[in-house]
């Protein structure tokens, strides 16, 4: 791969200016959801009756695509040449901990008012509730050591062997997923879980391949 | 699922007027068939809600503010006219609330039918801020319009082998065959112990925040029985039934496990899949509060005595 340009003609790395622009638009864009919600609630605009069920519904899909997201920056560099990608991946990282955050916030506090006896029997008796728990809990480390300092401090190894905790997340995330449509339409956490396997089964056939 | 609109109805089914104004032989036409021959008819221009005789305060009020009437009126179950929430009030025209009829019989000396302007004038209407609390979870506050249901049903003279009430909800599919909801057999059939049925707190309703009930909260004439999960308050009621055998109950046939005949709010007792320890109660603001849920919604003092003894976690 000693051509410098990459797949469609673009350049392997974008100048400070571009990757500037790039980052910045990309941060509108993963907002959006974001702004949007919070401008539905205060217009009680939301396009449901239950307005608790549906944030906490988009939230948890706008983590579950980032988490998606996240995990294709680095196939898709690979396959295509476009290293700049990389620089998008810790954006991309941060805003599905955002709504993963806003996930779990809303359950905690407009579903659950705060009650932490309640949720502690949530977490402990409700299977779906304890995978969901179970996710956001190891995502924790990854967006409290996603900082340059992190990574300095951390170094390249052991910043990286800390980061798989993103594999057992992704998975449990999709369980979570899973569980909750008990008894419903499975068709949407199972394409979630074919995508992160097929995601896996990249990296792993990556590996081994040397 | 949407509920399509039904085609217009042919002029031979129609009840004939002759028919309609001959009493003595839509009494006699009633063995045959009491809730088809009783079945409102289709919506047609969108009908405005009727004014009530005189409305007097009660009592019966709760410590808590009413919930806001547009969301008691848009928030609704009531599968006839679709099973979202927001379907009951889209599709109200579905079905005309005037002029209506209640049969009332089965083990009494006097069974008869009532139009709706004789059941306005049996007793006089009084208004009641009751609690609903659903089994979904959630609950309002909501100023009703009624008389105790003992007040009608003593006019019929229940006989002593009339243990029960049977209440029946206009068969949907005389109206719409072609795009009923599946998911309940109907028309929808509810229940309730004699007693249950003759306590003062049981309310034959007519109304809510002052007005007629609209369509999409069981107009004309519904029950309203606040210490059981909302759905045993039968709504739009064409025939009540003294019985001598526990009646089916339409929720509980389609899923034993999870709803009974009793359905006294209790919680204590989780439904199969949610817990009923505590309640969405939908009020002013945007989101609903987290409110823990009372045994009999509150109606404890009134109507514990009724269960003395029986295993309100086996008797559900």
């Amino acid at each position: 791969m000693a051509a410098a340009r990459a797949l469609w003609g673009l350049p392997r790395n974008l100048s400070r200016g571009q990757t500037r622009a790039l980052k910045s638009g990309l941060f509108v864009a993963l907002a959006l959801p974001f702004a949007d919600a919070v401008y539905g609630v205060f217009a009680q605009t939301l396009p449901t009756s239950e307005p608790i069920d549906y944030l906490t519904d988009q939230s948890g899909e706008n983590a579950l695509r980032l988490l998606v997201a996240t995990l294709c920056i680095t196939p898709l560099r690979r396959a295509t040449g476009w290293n700049f990608l990389l620089r998008l991946r810790r954006m991309l990282g941060v805003f599905m901990f955002f709504y993963a955050l806003c996930h779990f916030s809303i359950y905690l506090v407009l579903d659950r008012a705060l009650d932490f006896s309640t949720v502690i029997e949530d977490v402990l008796d409700r299977r779906f509730i304890t995978m969901g728990f179970t996710a956001f809990v190891l995502l924790v480390p990854l967006a409290l050591t996603s900082t340059d300092w992190s990574v300095k401090k951390l170094g390249a190894r052991r910043w990286q062997k800390t980061h798989r905790l993103v594999y057992p997340a992704a998975i449990a995330a999709c369980v979570h997923f899973l569980w909750l449509k008990r008894g419903e339409d499975w068709r949407e956490p199972l394409l979630y879980l074919a995508i992160f396997i097929a995601l896996f089964a990249a990296r792993l056939f990556r590996r081994e391949r040397g | 699922m949407l509920i399509k609109r039904p085609p217009k109805i042919q002029p031979s089914e129609i009840t004939p007027q002759a028919l309609a104004r001959d009493r003595r032989r839509f009494l006699a036409a009633l063995a045959v068939s009491p809730a088809l021959s009783l079945a409102p008819t289709a919506g047609a221009a969108a009908t405005p809600v009727a004014a009530l005789p005189a409305v007097s305060p009660s009592d019966y009020r709760v410590d808590a503010p009413p919930t806001p009437k547009k969301k008691a009126q848009t928030y609704n179950n009531f599968y006839e006219l679709g099973p979202q929430k927001e379907e009951p009030a889209e599709n109200a025209g579905l079905y005309e609330s005037r002029p209506w009829r209640l049969a009332i019989e089965g083990e009494c000396a006097k069974p008869a039918v009532f139009e709706l302007d004789d059941l306005l004038a049996l007793a006089p209407l009084e208004e009641r801020i009751y609690r609903l609390r659903c089994v979904e979870a959630w609950s309002m506050v909501i100023p009703w319009i009624g008389y105790p249901l003992s007040k009608l049903l003593a006019k019929v003279e229940p006989t002593a082998s009339a243990k029960f009430a049977q209440f029946l909800t206009f068969d949907p599919e005389t109206l719409f065959p072609d795009d009923v909801n599946s998911s309940l057999p109907w028309p929808y059939s509810e229940g309730l112990r004699i007693d249950e049925a003759m306590h003062p707190l049981s309310l034959l309703t007519f109304g809510m925040y002052g007005e007629a009930l609209p369509n999409q909260n069981g107009a004309p004439v519904r029950l309203v029985v606040p210490w059981k999960y909302g759905f045993k308050s039968a709504k739009a009621l064409v025939v009540i039934r003294l019985t001598k055998e526990e009646p089916p109950t339409a929720w509980n046939q389609a899923q034993p496990r999870e709803y009974g005949f009793y359905s006294n709010v209790n919680p204590e007792r989780p439904h199969p899949r949610w817990s009923q320890a505590s309640e969405k109660a939908i009020g002013e603001s945007y989101f609903p509060t987290r409110r823990e849920t009372e045994k009999f919604n509150g109606y404890g003092d009134e109507v514990a005595g009724l269960y003395a003894g029986m295993d309100l976690n086996e008797r559900f």
